[in-house]
């Protein structure tokens, strides 16, 4: 089923990065409900605001279910969805400013509980959708709307802050290889716990960072993304904080770490939590 | 002289154990017999600083903590001094004679709790020679304490004997201090125990205990004054298979989790004070405007700002309407009693359910561990609404008009058929965004409809007739119709309108309020902000305020209400 919703007033600019995460993510949720034997109803997209957002209008074929809820809150949302149904594969869509400025404060606690969720994070370094302005990622000295003198932040570091908190699944990819991508996203949902895909999607009018990123062979220029070598450990916390020592932007699984997400270690304490029906409540407080 | 109801306040610093004195005289009360209402007021920290806990016990249900102080027991001179004034003409003061002294001749006498409980052997036993004493000065029925006694130190362990014989003890050196200050403030009449199995218990674990009976299986909180017990209260007892129960990291966590939780099925529930409630106002917006059912408990300090966090406020009452930015109008329940918070939590539960959409429970510090006997909630009259969803080859979808003349249509579960966006910006049928004037037209007229589902609250209208009616609101109920009955018992022609549902009000009260008369609202806020809202809808509604951070006295309100009427009684 197409929605091909003609009243739908949004559309991303051509060329726009998060076309390819578009892809890459249909593929990921069609291949995981296949793979799981599973109603693409199963899946819940939670999204933010900005033009990643727009992500859940945008997915085409059999629909997931979604929310399109407000800037910054797409953890805590999608923390209530998987607790409240652990059954649901839920999937957070979000830009930099979304997840990394305004909703920064909700990652410390997704990482310490471990839920469930998997966070395709679309970081194009602006704020695209008000026209322009720095971002969390743009770079010191930037030169955009709400810094006409040059941004005097020093930009974030998504991956390091990840790793620094605990997420259990870390990847970075990038907009340009859906089917990669795909793939990477698919993993990370198969991934017991809280896992982020950092992907660098480039937004073509403010901020078009696809030579940067890819550089330009024919002219000999290298570009800031590498593969991650074939010989990393993602297991290890060491191997992978010495992979985002160097500079560039790695394209693949980071770090990964097993271990029981919030819904494992709630049923540890259902097991041996004291069960009252509502008579029994009642009665603890007869007068005696 | 046999006297119906008496109020007895401990006043000292916090960690004297004054709540456990009032509590514990109230269960012995409550055992006997009586009906009880405790009232506490401390200040905003852990250990110390000036606090008090009283309990009014009486023959007849108690509406509100009452006038004045029957007897008053005055751990310090600041208590004594900050304290006394509220005496009733032939009250009593006990005070701490290792504290403090005072000059002969006063309605008081000193007492050395300490040292006499040293002398059973249990030095810890001071609060029960204390309690003994005021025992004697009601006239309170001994034997109903040594059972309290009793049962209290009956905890299996080997020294449990020796304590009870100790406190009991205790309990009769206290009578005969109090015997031998040749002081008595009457006797409280017998008991006339109701004819129904009563529970004791707080405001904010009556409401937990009624959403949960309602259904509730998603709670996410973080800890505020005077909230926090609802949270621990879900804590301790929201588990089990489906439910699910969690201390996120902030009230903007609390408010976004239980709109997934609510969109994903459940019947969610979170608890907060007014700072809390202020940071959740954009996520409430969202819960209007994508029409996720949740409940948001709102229990009243003072304010703005941190304000008074452990005070008696009834002034969030606006923001709980109107929390959020664009056109919203929030249903709200407010209890008046404990009863009505266990009826309230249940009715808050259902009502999201049935309309899909948020609700706002508003209580106060008031009501929120204010200890009350109540009759026990038969869970055969509790219903357990749950929102209509949808099955496979339903034709309607998510955000569909509606105009009320048909059942509202399902609600799709994630998993199930329907799949839509919940979404917060304007949209169509499946929740796609839309800017388009006609979908902003129909699905506004939509949401604002859904609110005439929202009936089934509790409401008293009596002596309508009157030109003049008096409507309170939440716990303000108490004292008002201390305040009514006395006014009426003078010969005022005044008429009595009181419901739990403030949005939407019952078509019966909208009716009695808009038929032209006057409308005085005792409400415990500087705005008078209920009778504002009223006078919106057209009503000639006027308040009478106080601001102190305390609950109103009824003879204040006697004297307040009396002045605009032009009955010149005073109490």
């Amino acid at each position: 089923m197409s929605k091909r919703n003609l009243e739908y007033d949004f559309a991303w600019c051509p060329g726009c990065g998060d076309f390819g995460v578009r892809r890459a993510l249909q593929v990921a949720l069609e291949a995981y409900s296949v793979e799981h034997e599973e109603p693409q109803a199963n899946n819940v997209i939670v999204a933010g605001i900005g033009c990643s957002g727009n992500m859940v209008h945008l997915v085409e074929g059999d629909q997931p279910f979604g929310i399109h809820g407000i800037h910054g809150r797409t953890l805590p949302i999608s923390f209530g969805v998987k607790m409240g149904r652990p059954d649901l594969n839920t999937v957070v869509v979000a830009g930099d400013g979304d997840f990394l400025s305004i909703g920064g404060e909700h990652l410390g606690p997704a990482a310490s509980r471990n839920v469930d969720v998997t966070a395709v994070v679309m970081d194009n370094g602006v704020y695209g959708l008000t026209k322009g302005q720095s971002s969390p990622t743009s770079e010191f000295g930037a030169i955009t709307t709400s810094t006409p003198l040059g941004k005097i932040e020093t930009p974030v570091n998504p991956l390091k802050n990840y790793m620094a908190i605990g997420v259990s699944y870390i990847a970075s990819y990038y907009s340009s290889k859906p089917r990669q991508l795909a793939k990477i996203i698919q993993e990370a949902m198969n991934h017991r716990g809280f896992s982020i895909v950092h992907v660098q999607s480039p937004c073509t009018t403010y901020n078009d960072t696809y030579d940067i990123l890819k550089g330009k062979p024919k002219e000999g220029i290298k570009g800031l993304a590498f593969d991650i070598p074939e010989d990393h450990d993602p297991s290890s916390v060491q191997a992978a904080n010495d992979l985002l020592s160097r500079p560039g932007i790695p394209l693949g699984l980071i770090y990964k770490e097993e271990g029981k997400t919030l819904q494992d270690r709630y049923e540890d304490l259902q097991a041996k939590a004291p069960v009252k029906t509502n008579d029994q409540l009642l009665d603890s407080y007869l007068l005696q | 002289m046999d006297k119906q109801d008496f109020v007895i306040r401990f006043a000292g610093e916090g960690g004297q154990g004054l709540v456990t004195s009032a509590d514990a005289l109230a269960r012995a009360a409550a055992h006997a017999g009586y009906f009880v209402q405790t009232h506490s007021t401390f200040p905003s920290q852990i250990m110390g600083g000036p606090a008090s806990s009283q309990v009014r016990i009486s023959t007849t249900p108690v509406l509100s903590s009452g006038d004045g102080v029957d007897v008053l027991v005055a751990l310090n001179q600041y208590a004594f001094d900050h304290h006394n004034e509220d005496l009733n003409v032939g009250g009593v003061t006990v005070y701490n004679a290792e504290e403090y002294d005072l000059p002969e001749g006063g309605q008081y006498f000193g007492i050395e709790a300490d040292e006499l409980a040293k002398s059973t052997g249990n030095a810890r036993a001071a609060n029960m020679v204390t309690i003994g004493a005021v025992a004697h000065l009601i006239d309170f029925n001994l034997g109903e304490i040594d059972e309290f006694i009793t049962q209290r130190f009956t905890r299996g362990r080997p020294g449990d004997d020796e304590i009870i014989t100790a406190n009991i003890a205790a309990v009769r050196l206290g009578v005969d201090v109090a015997k031998g200050s040749g002081f008595n403030v009457g006797q409280l009449s017998d008991p006339i125990p109701p004819d129904y199995k009563q529970i004791v218990i707080t405001g904010n674990a009556a409401l937990s205990m009624g959403a949960t009976a309602a259904g509730l299986d998603f709670y996410a909180g973080y800890p505020i004054s005077p909230a926090t017990t609802v949270l621990v209260w879900m804590e301790n007892y929201l588990w089990g298979e489906g439910r699910f129960v969690h201390q996120v990291a902030s009230e903007i966590e609390a408010i976004n989790a239980i709109l997934g939780a609510g969109f994903a099925g459940k019947k969610a529930m979170t608890a907060t004070a007014g700072p809390g409630f202020s940071l959740m106002s954009e996520g409430l917006g969202l819960a209007w405007m994508a029409e996720i059912p949740l409940v948001v408990t709102n229990v009243q300090r003072g304010g703005p700002a941190t304000g008074l966090p452990t005070k008696s406020e009834q002034s969030d009452l606006m923001s709980c309407m109107h929390p959020a930015h664009g056109d919203i109008k929030m249903p709200v329940l407010a209890p008046g009693t404990i009863e009505e918070c266990f009826y309230a939590g249940v009715l808050a539960t259902n009502w999201a359910e049935r309309y899909q959409g948020p609700v706002i429970l508003v209580s106060e510090f008031g009501l929120a561990d204010r200890g009350e006997n109540i009759r026990r909630p038969n869970l055969d009259d509790v219903s357990q609404e749950s929102r209509a969803t949808v099955s496979e080859g339903d034709t309607g979808k998510r955000y569909d008009s509606w105009d009320g003349s048909t059942p509202l249509p399902g609600m799709p579960t994630p998993g199930g058929p329907g799949a839509y966006v919940a979404n917060g910006s304007e949209h169509d049928e499946i929740g796609d965004t839309t800017h388009l004037p006609r979908h902003h037209v129909r699905l506004m007229e939509r949401r604002f409809k859904k609110l005439d589902l929202l009936t089934g609250a509790h409401y008293e209208i009596e002596n309508a007739d009157a030109d003049v009616i008096i409507m309170p609101w939440g716990s303000s109920k108490g004292p008002a119709r201390e305040a009514y009955d006395r006014l009426r018992a003078d010969g005022a022609d005044i008429g009595w309108v009181y419901s739990v549902a403030l949005n939407p009000l019952p078509e019966e009260v909208l009716s009695v309020l808009k038929s032209g008369k006057k409308v005085i609202v005792p409400e415990l806020n500087y705005l008078g902000q209920w009778s504002a809202l009223l006078r919106q809808d057209g009503i000639n509604a006027e308040s009478v305020t106080q601001y102190t951070g305390l609950p109103f006295r009824p003879a204040d309100l006697v004297d307040s209400i009396g002045e605009r009427i032009g009955v010149g009684v005073t109490a």
